[in-house]
């Protein structure tokens, strides 16, 4: 691998620019592979690279349908915060913003890990309650979080509008200052990279159309649109389109697919200092290094694959940013996409085994997965090494529906990732 | 936005609806004598398919009655839209 530095980028541009070499190769698959990661997301680039990393397992291939980082990974708005209510997630999401922390120099590539600090505002007394009810069990679960009044918020947040006289006035703000943003393509081709040169094969247009089993049930391999492919075990990290490859292995998930949608606006000098999100009006903000305001609308409300959604979503979302910052309403968006989100029942992830040998599961993040990236990996990594979840993720099976220990977030994190 | 004909009023913008996901997961008749996996199945587990879905939608705004859509999940294309207690065209 050709280590990046400022002493590379000076002898590079001695001549021009002209020795820089491809980042990942385009390998053919092979026949068989000790494991086999479905989907080139960030979740999956980084499972495979953990395995290679830490376990010493390099026999790897990741399969995607497209091209690495075209799903999810690339179409979300890049929020990372660990500021969740209950004691399993908090210790889920804090240990992947422990790993954000010193993902770049992991990875030998920048991933403008940026904490800028992520403000929620609160509107009314439910609100207030809430957050404070989080900030006290985040505090106890040794995670960063305090409570601004509307000036402390103001002041951390310039053109946040606190005029008494709003809709929905800001009566507080709950703040977590080690979290931020981080750009998205660059974590997918960070771990594309990285998982490259310790033998990891990045199959991209490569689809999965069928899971192999044998007798005894255990996983032998998948088919493919660029043929079959022997595998000992492997490990599904395909968002939205989850439940289709489980039932591949004759597995049914609780899982429905929903469009979420995000938009971005004309790019502009920088303005904004960190993210807003506000739950009881529903919006959430940041501002890219590009300079475009990025903007996350909700999910539609019905089940769909079409990577879009419906126009009114976005249009109540952008009310709610115009009222919180009349500075930005006479901004002009510039782009408008969806991605494909699969949600659980309580909102919380499933991620370990399945009760088919040989197969793994990460999915089931919903709306906020990308701040999990290098935790899930990490995490699905461990799991498929070791057959069995590590105590973080232990509590994140498929089998809490039926056992009835939900880690219900569905209302304790709000709407809004 | 899906444009949803709604049986009683016709076309209308989905502005007026209300979602009520996947149509005909019905209760059991006796629910003392369902196991856990029943339960579980009948709680938590949705078909989620790539295509044709029969889902139950609400006209909220309107004439406030619920109907069953048949719409492929897709393309989004709307094929038909039936009453309660109609079958699946």
């Amino acid at each position: 691998m050709q280590r990046y530095s400022a002493l590379a980028l000076i002898k590079q541009s001695l001549n021009g620019h002209k020795g820089w070499k491809p980042q990942w190769r385009d390998p053919e698959p092979k026949s068989s592979y000790d494991v086999i990661i479905i989907g080139g997301g960030g979740h999956g680039l980084g499972a495979a690279y953990y395995l290679a990393q830490k376990h010493g397992i390099r026999n790897v291939a990741v399969l995607e349908k497209g091209w690495i980082g075209g799903g999810n990974t690339g179409r979300n708005t890049t929020i990372i915060r660990s500021n969740y209510l209950f004691d399993e997630s908090a210790a889920l999401y804090d240990h992947a913003l422990q790993m954000w922390e010193g993902l770049s120099q992991d990875l030998n590539y920048n991933v403008m890990f940026s904490q800028r600090g992520v403000l929620m505002v609160a509107h009314n007394v439910h609100d207030e309650q809430s957050f404070k009810r989080h900030v006290y069990a985040n505090r106890l679960n040794g995670v960063d979080n305090e409570w601004l009044t509307p000036e402390q918020a103001k002041a951390f947040c310039p053109p946040l509008n606190i005029a008494p006289g709003m809709r929905h006035a800001v009566t507080g703000a709950a703040l977590q200052r080690r979290a931020g943003t981080a750009r998205h393509d660059a974590v997918a081709w960070g771990y594309a990279r990285g998982a490259d040169a310790l033998g990891v094969d990045i199959i991209q247009n490569c689809e999965v159309t069928g899971i192999e089993r044998d007798a005894t049930g255990r996983v032998t391999g998948v088919q493919t649109t660029r043929g079959r492919i022997g595998a000992r075990k492997i490990g599904v990290s395909a968002a939205g389109s989850t439940s289709l490859v489980m039932e591949m292995a004759g597995l049914r998930m609780p899982l429905e697919s929903y469009p979420l949608q995000a938009l971005v606006s004309e790019p502009v000098k920088p303005i904004f200092p960190c993210v807003v999100m506000s739950n009881t009006i529903h919006a959430y903000i940041s501002q890219s290094d590009k300079g475009e305001l990025v903007i996350g609308a909700g999910t539609d409300s019905y089940v769909s694959y079409s990577q879009r959604g419906a126009l009114h979503i976005p249009m109540h979302t952008l009310e709610a940013i115009c009222e919180l910052f009349p500075i930005f309403r006479r901004m002009r968006m510039m782009r408008n996409w969806g991605g494909i989100v699969d949600v659980t029942p309580d909102r919380s992830p499933i991620l370990g085994k399945t009760p088919v040998p040989g197969l793994y599961v990460n999915c089931g993040w919903g709306t906020g997965g990308f701040k999990a990236t290098p935790g899930a990996a990490d995490l699905l990594a461990y799991t498929i090494a070791k057959d069995e979840p590590h105590p973080i993720n232990a509590p994140f099976n498929l089998e809490r529906f039926g056992a009835g220990r939900l880690i219900d977030e569905a209302a304790a994190a709000a709407v809004a990732h | 936005m899906l444009l949803i004909p709604c049986p009683y009023c016709g076309n209308r913008p989905e502005i007026e609806f209300a979602y009520g996901g996947e149509a005909h997961v019905v209760r059991a008749a006796d629910p003392r004598k369902e196991d856990d996996a029943a339960w579980t199945e009948f709680l938590y587990f949705r078909k989620n398919p790539r295509g044709d879905h029969a889902e139950r939608w609400r006209h909220a705004f309107g004439c406030g009655r619920f109907f069953n859509v048949k719409r492929n999940t897709y393309t989004d294309h709307i094929e038909a839209s039936y009453r309660i207690g109609e079958m699946l065209p």
